[in-house]
């Protein structure tokens, strides 16, 4: 008995075991004493953490209708599109010329919500538009190419849709225009919520919703689910792979144009041909945190990347005494990606991978 | 007893690579409507390569495949198939994170013929009961002979001309694989043609009107069920007789 217990100990015991329990009880420690800290110095109140939490949410859903264009197609082609930053900059950045006009015409005074669908239209346009250019050009002909090939075109396909924006369009910055109705605050229980944050997080679940419906209702859907598990046997069921693929992509891109058009109202600043690059870099780590290649995990992974990164600031690092920790947002979305790595590699929802290793 | 009839599905000296390796050599394989042929022979001796071949998922160097007399070599997997040939896949692979219902469905993608999926739905269940109460359970959770049934019943929603089944008996019990063999012979008389590729001899030549022997890409003997079954050189090498 006594033997047993032993050797059981000793087959599990590693020293790189150690380090990550080490690490992950380090981590626990940290969060806990800084969320304790300040929630004991009584600093704010609870209608400012429903605030908090109502503006992550908003952002948290732009994270997530990006993210699932990278779960998309990493379910079905196991490639990261590290240029789908690109195709959401893309979209925005093109509809920015629209509302610009629009506005000027005075149309969009008139008709806010017209305006909005009309700027989607576009941009989703736009973005389904280079997602499938991507495929088309970038990808496909690597599909047969060792996994790293892919990866390395979509870095290069990235800085060629960057700077072939740039080159169109100039280096400035633009500014979506501001959308009256939109830019109200409600207050609920001594909270003051923005009518913007509401309508972005309403938009992007009805998105979403929409989305899980098609993945699991329709026959399309059902087919691009067939695909990710097996290729050669959809392909013997008379599934047309290369058609899900592009239907794949296109959906991708039609959730980052949306996103782009969400994000200019709710944030109209800093519009350039940059700006893909930190809100792609946010959407991957929320699919990885949600469990790559998993759909409802992007969704949960962008809002929770969004409320993390809009309370913890506040809530640990105040408690541990660092100034200005509201500075500290982009690191929080890096610092959250080793945490799940350590804690959870597969991710929150990611029973899919440790599905197929068994 | 087939003289007049024209063969379902027809291999004429077909020869496939992988790559610069010589895989199938010179292959001619008729299969005429009604009938259950089996190829037969040992591991790596090229029987899925065969099955692949006819579903152009392996394109032959030299040959042609027909189908109904119409020639299929040359084109993909999913215009073939959809011309009226099924396959079960060698371990069956279903798809696991789908229901069995989803996996069904799927099965009947390009079915064209009109008839209700409720249909074909119900004659999987007659064949197979089991399925109907497993309908709404993930596929990966079903024990391997339900597995099995979902597969059968998976390549059956298509409605085929001709069923491939690559292997049927592979990880089963012995109890199973004699079932699986009823229901192969209970498909056959329900009017689908049968191609069941093994290396179960005994099992396959006792439900099977012909047999090909396949060694090392090449067809060696090719005679009636009855004939193999008293080969003697099919007695050594594959019927377990010393
Ligand atoms: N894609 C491939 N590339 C190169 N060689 C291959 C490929 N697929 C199969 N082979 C080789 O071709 C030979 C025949 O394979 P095949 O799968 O047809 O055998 P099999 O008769 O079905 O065997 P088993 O009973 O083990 O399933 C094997 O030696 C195999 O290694
Ligand atoms: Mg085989």
């Amino acid at each position: 008995m006594a033997t047993i217990t032993r050797r059981i100990f000793l087959k599990r015991f590693s020293w790189t075991g150690l380090l990550l329990w080490a690490l992950r009880i380090g981590v626990l420690v940290i969060v806990l004493w800084g969320s304790i800290s300040t929630l004991a110095s009584g600093r704010y109140s609870a209608s400012t953490w429903l605030a908090l939490l109502i503006a992550g949410l908003a952002q948290g859903s732009i994270y997530a209708l990006i993210a699932l264009g990278y779960s998309l197609v990493y379910g079905i082609l196991l490639m990261i599109n590290f240029a789908h930053g690109e195709v959401f900059m893309a979209g925005i950045f093109t509809s920015v010329f629209l509302a610009e006009a629009l506005e000027e015409s005075g149309f969009l005074a008139r008709h806010p919500f017209l305006t909005i669908g009309a700027l989607l239209l576009l941009s989703m346009a736009v973005s389904t538009t280079v997602a499938l250019l991507l495929e088309r050009i970038a990808y496909r002909p690597l599909r047969n190419a060792p996994r790293l090939v892919p990866l390395i075109t979509a870095i290069g396909a990235s800085f060629f849709l960057q700077y072939a924006f740039r080159g169109f369009f100039g280096s400035g910055f633009k500014v979506y225009p501001e959308f009256g109705r939109m830019m109200g605050q409600w207050n609920i229980f001594g909270a003051n919520i923005q009518v913007v944050q509401v309508a972005v997080f309403l938009a992007a679940l009805v998105m979403m919703a929409g989305l899980y419906w098609f993945v699991e209702r329709t026959k399309t859907g059902k087919s691009m689910r067939a695909v990710s598990e097996d290729k050669e046997i959809a392909a013997l069921m008379g599934i047309d792979v290369n058609r899900v693929i592009v239907i794949t992509f296109a959906i991708g891109g039609m959730l980052a144009g949306a996103a782009g058009v969400l994000r200019g109202v709710y944030q109209p600043q800093g519009i350039s041909f940059f700006m893909g690059f930190v809100p792609g870099l946010k959407a991957f780590t929320a699919a990885v945190l949600g469990g790559i290649g998993n759909i409802p995990g992007a969704m949960l992974g962008g809002l929770f990347l969004g409320v993390f990164e809009g309370i913890g600031p506040n809530l640990i690092l105040q408690g541990l005494g660092i100034p200005a920790a509201n500075q500290l947002k982009d690191v929080i979305a890096i610092v959250m990606l080793v945490i799940v790595l350590i804690f959870r590699p597969q991710g929150l929802l990611g029973e899919r991978l440790a599905e197929e290793k068994a | 007893m087939n003289g007049e009839k024209k063969p379902v599905l027809e291999l004429q000296n077909v020869t496939t690579h992988y790559g610069p390796i010589l895989m199938l050599q010179n292959l001619s394989v008729e299969i005429f409507p009604g009938e259950i042929v089996c190829l037969l022979g040992g591991n790596a001796s090229g029987k899925t390569t065969t099955l692949k071949t006819i579903l152009g998922m392996i394109v032959p160097t030299e040959g042609s495949v027909y189908l109904g007399g119409e020639k299929i070599s040359g084109l993909n997997t999913m215009e073939i198939v959809k011309m009226g040939i099924s396959m079960v896949p060698e371990n069956r692979r279903l798809f696991k994170r789908m229901t069995v219902r989803e996996n069904l469905e799927i099965g009947a993608f390009l079915r064209t013929n009109g008839k209700s999926l409720d249909e074909d739905m119900e004659r999987v269940f007659t064949l197979f009961p089991r399925v109907k109460e497993r309908l709404n359970q993930r596929a990966g959770t079903l024990s391997g002979g339900e597995q099995q049934m979902v597969a059968v019943g998976r390549a059956l929603m298509a409605d085929p001309k001709i069923l491939l089944m690559d292997e049927p008996s592979m990880g089963l019990a012995p109890v199973l694989v004699e079932q699986t063999f009823e229901i192969i012979q209970q498909i056959n008389e329900q009017g689908t043609t049968i191609f069941v590729v093994e290396q179960n001899a005994n099992m396959a030549l006792s439900i099977a009107n012909r047999g090909y022997v396949l060694q090392t890409g090449k067809i060696v003997l090719a005679d009636t069920a009855q004939g193999l079954l008293n080969d003697s050189m099919m007695r050594h090498a594959y019927l377990g007789e010393a």
